[in-house]
């Protein structure tokens, strides 16, 4: 799906660096608007967000010492709603359009009067269906951390990345709601003909904005507190030291838990709302700046006299540091309500977000990425690789979007397929050679994975702690054996490895098995997903009796499910130790080999 | 501490343990389907002077037909608090005594729910009239499926404390069905509140 | 990570008496405000007060006596999460009406700006900060 949104971005950049004047460019602005909103919603919903969910799936059951997530049925149902959410997006490109009505979908273009196809349903039923999977996997991983921690591990012995998704997960659970029924209302205004957000008949379509932001700013939240937290993890890990400030880390992120409520208003500031209204939210933005920038520092400081060890994790992170500090203070300059009024809907904000959204979310999820893809594949990626994708990334990226800061000073809007000032041309010449620089950057991260895949051998990580890491993920072999832990950890310390290690209590072996208690695989959450499918799609086509199939579909699924009490199964011990022995084989030799090549302080074995 | 590490495993993914997470993890439902409500409340609150010209609040509301519904929901809430005592007697047939009574008072608050709706579109005062009745048709109808919701998995459970007796599982999930059930009341405690009483006003 | 037991798996504490008790206190409580309204010989300000505090007393009967929400140490997340959510809603509802009624008395209707504060500092600030509304609305 990043593909798919990039090649969105591409071609929009195509078109304003050459739409100028008698130009007419190469796509009309019916297919132009739909390209960006397509791009802004495979951006947030297909990319973001599955990407933070997939590593959070990696990563937190292991970090908290736990062999599975509370519900791992409702895991699957939530999986397979967001591959059939994003394959309803997919199949707008063949069948019908997609909307055009931008990725936030206001009315009232979007109502049926001015978007009567199908392109506005796509939107909405891929949102709609995307949505509860995403609030599903909220409830999910908020059990998971609050029920299934391992003995030992109070609140404030919780890793930082696990914190992050914590608040994250709470935030999923407040903002989605809102998200279903302002989509919900949406649906009904064009389904069944009522007066929500219409211009007639007592409807009122500033709701829609503001709906849509009570959801919309939290959900920039969510998918960049979890950065912040692979962000953490990965200093710490690289400086090989403690991180920073846990405490007010913590705290930083809950702050931005409830802060980031109170500031939805500043995404339409120009909506026509009182002086007293506008300045309440600038105020409010200004403040939920402060833990952004208490975390800023608390990174720096992590880095300060540490071993830093510039692999690939850290430079995204630094990378991250300077360039959304840069971001950070553009949107303080747009919380003044004054300052917003000349900037509005300009390419200054287009520059501000994608500032806040590529460093802050995307260069997170890189770093997490490299850090944790030999836990979940058993090898490393390549570092040449990856260095050659992150110098892309960066310097494409800054020459992207720097000229769409000055643009807005000039006073371009965003979203415009063609424009009469030849002042401008330059600037979105620049913008569109960065953006073939973020091509190439991706073409790196392509041939990394093809070179690290063949080379896989060489790169093997046989003990399971690939870059002597803190935190019990690294306890365990990579891949994780499906049950996780052989035997539930019990934890000492905030950095529970490192406290391992140095005890020497590291890969001990415990006396004696145990039979380990799992959930049996089942079929149902795909079948739920595939249902789910076929009426999305027959609602977004008014196929009313095949809607009516997909939802019964799924309400049976679920029934039959619930009659069936036998969903769960032990692993013989006998079956553990074996998975164990080969894990403490290969453990020996590396220690065998990785002797003669450096001292490795914490190794200790009882094999 | 041996023991600690030797028993929570084992039984972090069933038994009572199962219970509590599920309870927990339903609660947190709950909490998300507040927000939902709330949502819709607000949109309400914001279109409730939205008439266009056509029906207000007072015109179209009967104070007591809607204190009728009330009833039925509020002596649902109580049989369906009777059933949980008999589950915690161990008394099947109690249970689905109970579980059938209130199914039945639920459905009679459908009943009375779906009636008042065809009325209202039969005379034209449809969800497609105005803002005030596209938000108010929402809010009503919004809780009237959680109901329908809650009647379904009441029937589902009927026919599984029959055939398969009230086992930990079933338990679990009749606890959450009380859950939602009492929740569902709460929310109604809203609904009558602000739209009916306030409407008429 | 303290282990659960069977009876601290959220509500089921009832008894005979709780539940009994918790239903005639909500016909109570149903009766007060449908009586206040039907019968409506009071001050409206009186009876919109009547019917809200009768509202919320319900709800709290609700949750004591149904839900069998209580501060006990098993309880602790079940509460922590509710009183997060009702700090939500109250953010979510409270500011999406301010804001509508705000945008609304200054973009729509002038009838209903006469007396009120807040439209008198609205005009104010209307005049001072924002001439120009026609154009502002259209995005």
């Amino acid at each position: 799906m990043l593909l798919r949104g990039f090649a969105d971005a591409i071609m929009m950049r195509a078109q304003q660096a050459i739409a100028e004047g008698p130009s007419q460019g190469y796509l009309p602005p019916y297919h132009y608007d739909q390209i960006f909103s397509a791009h802004g919603t495979i951006m947030i919903i297909f990319v973001a967000m599955p990407f933070f969910i997939g590593l959070m799936n990696i990563a937190v059951p292991l970090q908290i010492g736990a062999r599975d997530v509370a519900f791992p049925f409702m895991n699957a149902i939530s999986l397979w709603l967001t591959v059939i959410s994003a394959a309803l997006v997919m199949v707008s490109l063949g069948v019908g359009d997609f909307s055009h009505a931008g990725w936030t979908g206001y009315p009232p273009l979007s109502e049926t009067q001015y978007s009567p196809g199908p392109g506005v349903d796509y939107w909405i039923w891929s949102l709609q269906l995307g949505g509860i999977g995403t609030l599903m996997t909220g409830i999910n991983f908020f059990v998971t951390i609050v029920k299934m921690r391992a003995p030992g591990m109070t609140y404030m012995k919780l890793p930082v990345f696990t914190w992050a998704i914590f608040v994250t997960t709470a935030l999923i659970m407040m903002a989605f709601p809102v998200l279903t029924v302002t989509l919900a209302l949406l649906t009904l205004d064009r389904y069944l003909g009522m007066h929500f957000f219409t211009n007639s008949l007592g409807g009122n379509l500033m709701m829609f904005p503001n709906l849509f932001w009570i959801w919309g700013h939290p959900e920039v939240y969510i998918v960049i507190l979890p950065a912040f937290g692979m962000f953490s993890e990965v200093v710490a890990t690289f400086s090989q030291k403690r991180l920073f400030g846990y405490h007010s880390m913590i705290y930083a992120s809950i702050a931005i838990g409830v802060l980031s409520f109170a500031v939805w208003l500043h995404h339409f500031f120009t909506m026509g709302a009182g002086a007293d209204v506008n300045a309440f939210f600038g105020i409010a933005t200004m403040i939920i700046a402060v833990p952004t920038g208490v975390k800023i520092f608390n990174w720096l400081f992590t880095m300060y006299r540490g071993r830093v060890q510039f692999t690939t994790p850290v430079l995204w992170t630094l990378a991250f540091i300077v360039t959304f500090t840069i971001g950070g203070m553009t949107g303080v300059l747009m919380s003044v309500p004054a300052a917003d009024f000349v900037l509005h809907n300009s390419e200054f904000l287009v520059a501000h977000f994608h500032n806040m959204l590529i460093p802050g979310a995307l260069f997170g999820y890189f770093a997490g990425y490299a850090y944790w893809f030999p836990k979940a594949f058993g090898f490393r990626l390549d570092e040449k690789w990856g260095k050659r994708a992150f110098w892309a990334w960066a310097i494409g990226f800054l020459v992207a979007f720097m000229p769409l800061y000055a643009l807005g000073f000039m006073g371009m809007p965003r979203r415009l397929s063609h424009y009469d000032n030849p002042a401008w041309q330059p600037y979105l010449e620049v913008a569109a050679v960065g953006a073939v620089i973020i091509f190439v950057g991706i073409i790196c991260q392509a041939v990394q994975l093809v070179v690290s895949i063949k080379n896989r051998e060489a790169l093997r990580d046989v003990t399971g702690d690939a870059w002597n890491g803190h935190t019990l993920e690294w306890a365990v072999a990579s891949p994780p054996p499906f049950y996780n832990f052989a035997e539930i950890p019990v934890v000492h310390d905030l950095d529970a490895f490192t406290d391992m290690k140095e005890k020497g209590i590291a890969y001990q072996r415990p006396a004696k098995y145990h039979d380990i208690h799992m959930p049996k695989n089942t079929p149902a959450g795909f079948v739920i997903g595939m249902f789910a499918f076929a009426f999305g799609f027959a609602m977004v086509w008014h196929i009313w009796w095949l809607a009516l199939v997909g939802a019964l579909g799924m309400l049976v699924t679920l029934i039959v499910r619930s009659a069936n009490d036998d969903v769960d199964y032990y692993v013989p011990a006998a079956e553990v130790e074996r998975i164990e022995n080969e894990h403490h084989r290969q453990l020996a030799n590396a220690d065998a080999t990785r002797e003669d090549a450096e001292p490795a302080p914490y190794f200790v074995h009882q094999v | 501490m041996t023991a600690d590490v030797l028993t929570y495993p084992a039984h972090a993914d069933h038994g009572h343990d199962a219970t509590a997470t599920q309870t927990f993890g339903f609660w947190l439902y709950i909490m998300t389907d507040c927000i939902l409500f709330a949502s819709i409340f607000a949109t309400y609150a914001v279109l409730s002077h939205n008439y266009a010209g056509g029906p207000t609040g007072k015109e179209l509301f009967n104070l007591r037909y809607v204190f009728g519904e009330t009833m039925f929901l509020l002596f649902s809430s109580v049989t369906y608090g009777f059933a949980v005592l008999a589950m915690n007697r161990n008394a099947r047939n109690q249970v689905v005594g109970w579980l059938i009574l209130t199914f039945f008072l639920g459905l009679g608050f459908i009943g009375m729910e779906v009636n008042e709706f065809t009325h209202m579109v039969l005379e034209g005062h449809g969800p497609d009239r105005s803002g005030f009745l596209s938000a108010f048709f929402t809010l009503v109808g919004t809780h009237g499926t959680h109901v329908s919701f809650g009647l379904i998995w009441m029937a589902v459970m009927i026919y599984q404390v029959t055939n398969k007796g009230l086992t930990t599982p079933i338990r679990s999930r009749l606890m959450r069905l009380s859950m939602f059930w009492h929740f569902l009341d709460i929310v109604w405690i809203g609904v009558f509140t602000i739209v009916y009483l306030l409407g008429v006003m | 990570m303290q282990h659960a037991h069977a009876d601290t798996s959220g509500a089921s504490h009832g008894t005979l008496k709780s539940y009994l008790t918790g239903f005639v206190l909500s016909i109570v409580l149903t009766v007060i405000p449908f009586g206040l309204v039907m019968n409506g010989t009071l001050p409206r300000s009186f009876i919109i007060a009547g019917i809200f505090l009768a509202a919320v007393v319900q709800i709290l009967v609700h949750m004591h006596y149904f839900l069998h929400l209580d501060t006990s140490s098993e309880q602790r997340w079940n509460v922590m999460a509710m009183a997060y959510t009702v700090l939500i809603i109250a953010i979510l509802v409270g500011g999406s009406i301010w804001i509508m009624y705000n945008t609304h008395i200054r973009m729509m209707d002038d009838s209903l700006m006469a007396g009120t504060p807040a439209a008198a500092t609205a005009s104010a600030s209307r005049n001072a900060a924002m001439p120009d509304m026609a154009g502002m609305d259209s995005h």
